[in-house]
């Protein structure tokens, strides 16, 4: 199997405390891996690790390693604006720019030196995430107008008009009534044919659902990662076991 | 686990014991009335099967409803399952019971002979079986749980020789031959009810461990 993300002997500190301690994980190449646990087990520090999006948190200190392609993000050779480009992320609340929907696609591109084709680029990635038949007759009006599960989509597709390799989701339905979260599970399938998804969840059904591997959290330890079908039908590990079946966290 | 999962499950403990039981008592109730020859009891055990079938129903439904409310996972989801499918398996042996009362109704009617020590075996066996399967389940008791696994395999060998038997009697004395068909007819009712036990023995052990241990030759 193709691993995409390799993370080794990872530690990962807010000044003195200790966020993620000694994570070993391998995510493979178009999966969907999602991550589960209780609240302040560290989930959402591991994702914003992967595209460097703690670098902007000052008192945030790594040790380990962490691989995309085979090469360490926080290598001193490496740009993490570039890394920000392969590795995409969508938020838990939609944040589309506040301009119109075809400006919220290329906005990226551009200033990453697209000179290509930019209807083509606005169509082929609000196609990708689902939404162009919704929006295609008003693309000039604003991406504020759209409703919250329409704007999560743009925010998709806004990240997919990078060409990514692999998208980050921090809890991408949270603030999504249940037809726009299933709107965005089925886009999650879809997308997972042509990028690597890993998607930090506090939603079991969901991780279940729509995860082809779950990495199980708590207190800032990696305690179980594995195909998510014998994760929620006969975990490993009894703290698994306990979490996912409502019995702590 | 959440309150109402936990109340669920409780429920569904209770009702699956309640089904238990009684499919325990026409077990036993249909050995006694072959023994005893007592065609009131083997009445009485059709007259209960309605019983069952109502209380089987009712699990069934409240399996259901706790997959459909609450969607449980790892130790409960196999749980549920595991109840669904031992339902079923305890209601085919109440199905079991009731075949087996008729054809003591007919033996005791052909005013039979002695019936032969091996059916009595077998029935002891079936009713150790149907007991064991029940306490593993209640105590979720994977050691017992196997214990059925290799009393099946007992089991078949009585049947087997049972069938000898009945072939050499038909054989020898052609009057015989409707009695030991219903004999024939019995230990085969006998031998599949034990069949069932070992299937509620099987998802004991996955229950339990997750394990599936169906399909293998447990004799090796």
């Amino acid at each position: 199997m193709d691993k995409i993300i390799t993370i080794k002997n990872l530690n990962l500190f807010y000044g003195n405390t200790q966020a993620i301690k000694e994570c070993n994980l391998e995510i493979e190449n178009n999966k969907v891996t999602a991550i589960i646990g209780p609240s302040g087990c560290g989930k959402s520090t591991l994702l914003r690790s992967i595209n460097r999006m703690n670098d902007f948190i000052d008192i945030f200190k790594i040790d380990g390693s962490i691989e995309f392609e085979g090469n360490d993000i926080y290598s001193s050779k490496v740009d993490p604006v570039n890394i920000r480009r392969q590795i995409g992320m969508v938020f838990q609340k939609p944040n589309p720019f506040p301009k119109s929907i075809s400006e919220n696609i290329v906005w990226g591109p551009k200033i990453n030196g697209f000179t290509g084709n930019e209807n083509k680029l606005i169509e082929t990635s609000l196609q990708s995430a689902g939404l162009w038949d919704e929006v295609k007759d008003r693309l000039n009006d604003s991406a504020l107008a759209l409703s919250g599960g329409q704007q999560q989509r743009l925010c998709i597709a806004r990240a997919i008009a990078m060409k990514p390799n692999v998208i980050l989701m921090d809890e991408p339905c949270s603030a999504l009534d249940p037809k726009s979260t299933s709107r965005i599970e089925d886009l999650i399938l879809e997308l997972r044919d042509n990028y690597t998804i890993i998607i930090v969840t506090h939603n079991m059904q969901q991780a279940s659902r729509i995860s082809d591997k779950t990495a199980f959290l708590y207190e800032g330890e990696l305690i179980e990662y594995g195909e998510t079908k014998a994760m929620f039908t006969n975990p490993e590990e009894q703290r698994t076991e306990d979490y996912i079946t409502g019995r702590f966290g | 686990m959440s309150v109402h999962l936990s109340l669920g499950i409780k429920k569904l403990q209770k009702l699956i014991i309640n089904v238990g039981t009684l499919v325990e008592e026409n077990i036993n109730d249909c050995i006694k009335s072959l023994q005893k020859r007592d065609i009131q009891l083997a009445n009485s055990i059709i007259e209960k099967d309605d019983l069952i079938d109502e209380k089987e129903i009712e699990v069934e439904e409240e399996c259901l409803k706790i997959l459909a409310l609450h969607q449980p996972v790892a130790i409960d989801l196999r749980y549920i399952i595991s109840v669904l499918k031992i339902n079923n398996d305890l209601e085919r042996i109440g199905d079991f019971a009731v075949n087996i009362s008729k054809r003591v109704k007919t033996i005791i009617e052909l005013d039979a002979k002695e019936i032969p020590q091996e059916i009595l075996q077998m029935s002891n066996y079936l009713s150790t079986m149907l007991k064991l399967s029940l306490d593993a389940l209640i105590d979720k008791d994977e050691t017992k749980a196997r214990e059925i696994l290799a009393l099946d395999h007992d089991v078949d060998k009585i049947h087997s020789k049972l069938y000898e038997m009945a072939e050499m009697a038909m054989n020898s004395d052609n009057n015989s031959i409707k009695y030991n068909i219903q004999l024939l007819t019995i230990s085969r009712y006998i031998e599949r009810a034990a069949d069932h036990c070992t299937n509620i023995a099987e998802d004991v052990i996955y229950m339990i461990s997750g394990e599936i241990v169906r399909h293998y030759d447990h004799q090796n």
